[in-house]
């Protein structure tokens, strides 16, 4: 099993080598993966990008709706993006790997991009969808671009405000997660990392009320109803807010390691000032 | 010995709801903790105490003696211990008219929403079942039915749930087949509370003729039990009941099994008496349920359908094989 | 009069009638056997008149308000059903249901009906026994017992006989007659020709939906009658210890 793996891993490489020695930049690039989409729009040159997942153009995660209305869609179905006949299809590192597996047996080119999970992994993400895409030179502008913007926002101070990261069924990040990075860089200190949480993962309620944050940034409301984000309501959550700033910002800009974590970092240093 | 059966149970409701209160990740001492659920002494700890650990107790109360009380009416009027709102789809049923009511936005639009859809959806199911295992079907009738009714309202829930356009609903399926009270509130409390209570009022006052029909329905009649009066009573009382439980709690199972079976030798298997005792057993083992979830897995949430299926399952084959030993299958 | 009147009485099963237009009187004091063949329609003529059946005509118990009608006629059906493990005491005392006001324990004249109906039955050792782990013949006798307990002026029995051994038969037959004589009217279907020509005072013969026969034994127990209804011959003889029926073979 391994071993088939690695052989085939070895394959998707020698293909891409192969194409970008061969045939240049690929001309029919089909991305299956919101971040994926969000890299590719800002990277591709015109006509390059054929297809996006569907789910970029849903008002709610995505950062970039414009520019993703003037695309058509995928669902990431393998026989959907096969139809679509592309050069390099994007996807993610957890992209059904059924689909990913049949795309390959059908001879289709599938780069899976890892998820970021630090705001230095951001360049490298952009430099990697540049390569593949050929678009070096839009790559180094998009990073320069954002190194710049990230150093005028990162703020350090002595005693940070202490922030509370709550999402429906109480999911929180902790250290390891690009939203800590995102929270640490706007200059708060995040209290799931204080619970000793790493990555992603759920903090009770209770818990998270006993740290007493002095903020409480909460997910947004989603259309439709659900039991899990009942807890964003919850009457002691409330009560916490009572005495501190709570603000609902846009999940969309936390997601996905691109230069859009900027607009998420720039809101909350915003709150110092407001709150 | 009714009597004496009635304190202890009460002595075990109060001990278990102290407990409830008392166990929790954010780990209060119990001092610390009654001080400020009670005086309001410290921040913090009163809004875990009073919105958290409050509330759940208070519902496990409610939604167990609901689901105990409901299991002993049914089986009552049933004459059959297989009867059990879970198992022949009332919860489930009930599930799929909270969904729905959540779903379509019609929760969000008035309070009663959706205790009442959920109702409806028990109410429907209650029918059917009485309408197929009714005076002369048989255990075998009301298990299929049962297996029937609690299929298709299981289906429709995940149908609703993946066609909701909110990311999180589809995987709530769980929820809605099992149960859970982690982080529920005080607005469900005053949500499921006077659904729970009237139904109970209503139903408890039934253990007569639940008694009477001990004999069979002419015989019932003829001791002046009004039937269709009675069905109907039980109908909405269940429906009340259970509705409201599964709205704030999603569908508990076995509850109405375990709790009446354990009981039933302890009352002298008197209809009359098994209700209220239900009602109390009911509240512990959702108390005790409730308690190990949080024991077992305190950062997870736990479902408690998981535990008194656990507990309840076993139990529920010991009843068809002992229904069948004696040819009434 | 307490008892049962029957007027026009009709009970339709489906498009056909079961029973038509009969018309029957019984008073206090009687204790009636209902005869007829399988399907003639004793238990319908008995649930019809209690109003547990849709029927045409007028039943004198059917027209009371269910409440009154508990506390006037006291029924045994067939079919020997308890549904939970309860104390014979228990099962016993749901015959007293009626008689308690909503909420209200039991009374000590409850009680006494109670004991007495224990007494009657011969069921003093069985008190604390559980009713569902008894014998056919002993749940028998506990079911009766619990229809003496309800102490109403009219009891009606479904074939009450079926499945007991002849000393309980005989016993049962006794205190049916006993009650009769206590100034009860009781009404009792039953298929030993023998037992109704000995304990009843009186016999009503149902046969193709009505009534082929009624009055005191010695008159309706006739060769012309059980040949006619039964379709049997049989000894019959008046001894000293009361009229003899013997059925001794089928005709045709």
């Amino acid at each position: 099993m391994a071993l088939r793996r690695a052989s085939s891993s070895l394959a998707a490489a020698l293909a891409i080598w192969a194409g970008a020695v061969g045939a240049g930049p690929p001309e029919r690039v089909v991305s299956i993966n919101l971040c994926t989409d969000q890299l590719a729009m800002m990277l591709a040159a015109p006509g390059q990008l054929v297809s996006i997942s569907r789910i970029s153009q849903d008002p709610n995660v995505s950062v970039m709706l414009e520019q993703a209305l003037g695309y058509p869609i995928n669902s990431g179905q393998g026989e959907e993006v096969f139809r679509l006949q592309p050069d390099l299809v994007l996807a993610g590192q957890f992209t059904s790997s059924y689909t990913v597996g049949l795309l390959r047996r059908l001879g289709v080119e599938v780069v899976q991009l890892p998820i970021v999970s630090s705001l230095d992994a951001i360049p490298d993400a952009i430099r990697e969808v540049g390569h593949l895409l050929g678009q070096h030179v839009q790559a180094e502008a998009v990073i320069a671009d954002f190194t710049a913007d990230l150093a005028g926002l990162q703020q350090a101070r002595d005693t940070p405000p202490r922030a509370a990261l709550h999402y429906a069924n109480n999911y929180t990040s902790g250290e390891n997660s690009l939203a800590h990075e995102i929270l640490t860089a706007a200059g708060f200190a995040n209290i799931a990392a204080e619970a000793g949480l790493s990555g992603g993962g759920t903090l009770a309620m209770e818990r998270l009320i006993m740290l007493m944050p002095d903020l409480v940034i909460s997910g947004q409301p989603y259309p439709g109803a659900s039991r899990s984000e009942e807890v964003l309501r919850h009457p002691a959550m409330r009560g916490l807010r009572d005495r501190h700033a709570g603000h609902a910002l846009a999940d969309a800009e936390w997601v996905c390691g691109t230069p859009a974590v900027l607009r998420a970092i720039a809101r909350l240093a915003d709150l110092h000032e407001g709150g | 010995m009714g009597r004496g059966l009635v304190a202890g149970l009460l002595a075990l409701v109060a001990g278990l709801f102290a407990a409830s209160l008392l166990v929790g990740p954010a780990g209060l001492a119990p001092v610390q903790a009654l001080s400020a659920l009670i005086w309001g002494d410290a921040l913090a700890e009163t809004l875990v105490m009073r919105e958290i650990r409050l509330p759940r107790a208070i519902l496990a109360v409610l939604v167990g003696a609901a689901l105990g009380l409901a299991g002993a009416a049914m089986q009552g009027y049933l004459r059959n211990p297989l009867a059990e709102p879970g198992l022949i789809g009332v919860s489930g049923s009930a599930a799929l008219g909270a969904v729905l009511a959540l779903q379509t936005g019609l929760a969000a639009a008035h309070v009663l929403a959706l205790p009442f859809a959920a109702l409806s959806g028990a109410v429907l199911a209650v029918l059917i079942i009485l309408a197929l295992a009714g005076p002369r079907g048989g255990s075998i009738t009301l298990i299929l039915a049962g297996i029937a009714v609690s299929a298709l309202a299981g289906a429709l829930t995940s149908l609703v749930l993946n066609l909701s356009p909110n990311p999180f609903a589809a995987s709530e399926i769980v929820f809605w087949m099992m149960g859970s009270l982690q982080d529920r509130s005080m607005t469900h409390v005053w949500l499921a509370a006077p659904f729970i209570g009237l139904g109970a009022v209503v139903l408890l006052a039934q253990g007569r003729k639940f008694d009477a029909l001990t004999l069979g329905e002419d015989a019932a009649v003829s001791m002046g039990v009004h039937l269709g009066r009675l069905r109907l009573t039980l109908v909405l009382g269940v429906a009340s009941m259970v509705g409201a439980a599964t709205a704030v709690a999603g569908a508990i199972g076995f509850v109405g099994l375990v709790v009446p079976h354990i009981l039933r030798p302890l009352v002298g298997a008197r209809p009359s008496v098994l209700l209220p005792a239900s009602a109390l057993g009911g509240a512990v083992l959702v108390l005790m349920a409730d308690i190990a979830v949080r024991v077992i897995l305190p950062t997870r949430d736990l479902k408690l359908g998981v535990l008194t299926a656990i507990v309840g399952a076993p139990l529920f084959l010991h009843l068809i094989y002992k229904t069948r030993a004696q040819g009434q299958l | 009069m307490t008892g049962l009147t029957l007027t026009d009485f009709s009970v339709a099963r489906g498009p056909c009638d079961v029973l038509r237009d009969i018309s029957l009187s019984i008073g206090p004091g009687e204790c009636v056997g209902l005869l007829g063949p399988n399907g003639a329609g004793k238990t319908t003529l008995m649930r019809g008149a209690l109003g547990l059946m849709k029927h045409r005509g007028r039943s004198s118990l059917s027209d009371l308000p269910l409440q009154t009608r508990a506390k006037t006629v006291a029924w045994l059906p067939q079919a020997r059903e308890i549904a939970w493990p309860v104390s014979v005491e228990t099962l016993i005392a749901l015959g007293r249901l009626p008689h308690l006001a909503p909420g209200a324990k039991p009374s000590t004249a409850d009680q006494a009906a109670i004991d007495s109906a224990i007494a009657r039955m011969g069921l003093e050792g069985f008190r604390d026994r559980i009713a569902t782990q008894l014998s056919g013949g002993e749940q028998a006798r506990v079911l009766i017992a619990r229809a003496l307990a309800q102490a109403t002026p009219v009891l009606m029995v479904d074939e009450p006989a079926a499945g007991l051994d002849p000393a309980h038969q005989i016993t049962l037959m006794q205190t049916l007659a006993t009650e009769a004589t206590g100034g009860r009217c009781v009404i009792t279907s039953m298929h030993d020709l023998g037992l109704a020509a000995r304990f009843c005072t009186r016999l009503v013969v149902l046969s193709r939906g009505g009534v082929a026969a009624d009055g005191p034994p010695h008159r309706v127990l006739t060769p012309e009658m059980l040949a006619d209804v039964f379709q049997i011959r049989a000894h019959i003889a008046q001894t000293e210890h009361g009229p003899i029926v013997q059925p001794v073979g089928v005709i045709g």
